[in-house]
């Protein structure tokens, strides 16, 4: 029993300290960012930064469009056959609206990313790491955060927000066309109702969640990635453990993220 | 031109464990301005980690590691940096950025150090690419390959290239022969005891970490021996060349024995072969 506390113990201090140390890394990501501000200068090359934003932005389009459209259509086929027993099936407009701007835009592109984007950057990462490819970085006086973590990051939060528009965007249109189309659900009332409840500060919601989504998977990937050690075997523990990382941490600052945001959501009604 | 024979790194009792395992025991050494240093030894006795600590990507548990008089753990990021661009190090695994091309990586360290002229540093790539062999006549095509695209010498070759480019003060090769086959090895130890000899007149200070006695006795001004943790033999390659050459076990102390048998490459003697 002992030892099983002792494992236990020793499972969640490791967790802790493995927190603290992305802090730690977080703390560096956002000094090399007001140093690179403030001397004007790039963390790496443009060709290097314009690098991962296609890799993180133009390249991930397809993946988060199709992830959106059959989101949407999807909650428009169930939620049709729950409304039409109540007979409000327009109102089937903001449900889709809100729940794919509100959660499941945010949510899936955060998944979808950590899969797509976040395995690779940590594979390329710790391969850099076992190949001693970040000492030769530091070696020739380029701190490996500033010059592959900062540029991973910063691109993964400003692109996020934007996949996750495409997302919800592609989700709301094919969700309403499948109802009209599909369901002969009257559009007319249907966008009413979804211009009525679908309000600024859920966009703003969606965009803030869809933001810090992507820079905790750019940040968790990049840690696991330079911190890779073993080899090829360490590679492939470090990708597994990134992705898991990844989507744990979507999923629970999903829940913060709503509990922070509906706090100072100005049209709460509670 | 600084003054020859100045410390230019020095060891004083350093200790460096990594968990229970504990790499090196007190170890105090002086690396001279413009002299060749060849640190030999078995597996896992702390060469290569004695050239992490010279260039401050490690920090000893005890004892002091200076570079110039200045204690390299102490230095903050900006101190590191502008140490670290007086060296060039040569990777056991050439280390070059596998998503860049050949003439991208030669350049890198130019780049980082603020040189912005592209005509100049295209003329660097090619002078130091000429330099080890691999020149435009023979090999025009190579400045735009990856990595992946190239064999192990190669490899080697062109990230002996990425590491002089720069003009550095000390060069480091870490196990520079190891994983290739003997005529690449021999080539690769032939390119580097020709490199040494080269920057040696520009007063360049050079550290070998090998296996590879023939790069040791050739290239070498000071050979250092590593045990145990620990400096079991220092002096010329003539010193060593003797007691390779001593047949007699009376005339040798007990660590001249271990030397001679790590020199002589036998399995039998005080070094046991840890398989």
């Amino acid at each position: 029993m002992l030892v099983l506390i002792a494992q236990l113990g020793a499972i969640f201090t490791n967790a802790i300290a493995e927190v603290g140390r992305m802090g730690m890394l977080l703390s560096e990501v956002m000094r090399w960012t007001y140093l690179c501000i403030c001397r004007r200068q790039l963390p790496a090359p443009w060709k290097v930064i314009l690098k991962q934003m296609y890799f993180i932005g133009v390249s991930s389009i397809p993946v988060v469009i199709t992830t959106g459209a059959f989101t949407g259509m999807v909650l428009a086929y169930e939620s049709y056959f729950q409304l039409s027993k109540l007979g409000v099936t327009s109102w089937m407009g903001p449900l889709v609206a809100n729940s794919l701007v509100l959660q499941l835009g945010p949510v899936l592109t955060g998944v979808m990313l950590a899969g797509r984007v976040g395995g690779a950057m940590t594979a390329e990462l710790g391969t850099m790491a076992v190949t001693e490819q970040l000492d030769a970085l530091r070696t020739m006086g380029t701190d490996p955060v500033r010059y592959l973590v900062v540029p991973r990051v910063i691109s993964a939060t400003f692109l996020a927000p934007i996949l996750t528009a495409f997302a919800f965007v592609v989700g709301i249109l094919a969700g309403f066309g499948l109802a009209v189309y599909g369901q002969g659900v009257d559009g007319h009332y249907m966008w009413q109702h979804t211009k009525e409840f679908l309000v600024w500060y859920d966009f703003l919601t969606g965009m803030t969640k869809a933001a810090v989504f992507g820079g905790s998977m750019a940040l968790i990937c990049c840690y696991k990635g330079i911190n890779t050690r073993g080899g090829a075997e360490g590679v492939g523990r470090s990708t597994t453990e990134a992705n898991v990382a990844c989507c744990i941490s979507v999923l629970m600052l999903n829940l913060f993220l709503t509990m922070v945001m509906y706090v100072f959501d100005p049209f709460r009604s509670v | 031109m600084p003054e020859t024979g100045e410390d230019l790194i020095v060891f004083e009792n350093v200790c460096k464990s990594f968990g229970s395992l504990h790499v090196l025991k007190g170890v105090s050494l002086a690396v001279k301005r413009g002299e060749t240093l060849v640190i030999i030894g078995q597996s896992g006795v702390g060469k290569s980690v004695s050239l992490r600590l010279m260039i401050g990507l490690l920090y000893p548990d005890s004892g002091k590691c200076l570079y110039m008089g200045r204690e390299i753990p102490q230095m903050n990021d900006v101190q590191l940096d502008e140490m670290r661009r007086h060296f060039a190090m040569l990777f056991q695994s050439g280390a070059l950025f596998d998503s860049m091309t050949v003439g991208e990586n030669v350049t890198f360290g130019l780049r980082a150090n603020g040189m912005t002229d592209e005509d100049e540093m295209t003329r660097i790539m090619e002078d130091k690419l000429r330099a080890v062999g691999l020149g435009k006549k023979k090999f025009p095509e190579i400045p735009a390959k990856l990595p992946s695209q190239l064999s192990g010498g190669q490899k080697k070759r062109v990230a002996l290239a990425r590491a002089i480019a720069v003009e550095p003060e000390i060069v480091l090769y870490d196990e520079p022969t190891t994983g290739l086959d003997p005529i690449m090895s021999d080539a690769i130890a032939d390119l580097i005891i020709s490199t040494c000899e080269d920057l040696k007149h520009k007063n360049v200070t050079s550290i070998v970490v090998t296996h590879d006695m023939h790069v040791a006795l050739k290239t070498a001004d000071r050979i250092l021996m590593f045990h145990g943790g620990e400096i079991v033999g220092e002096g010329d390659p003539d010193y060593y060349r003797n007691i390779r050459e001593t047949d007699d076990d009376s005339k040798l102390t007990e660590k001249e024995k271990m030397i001679r048998q790590f020199v002589r490459g036998q399995a039998v003697g005080p070094i046991q072969a840890v398989l």
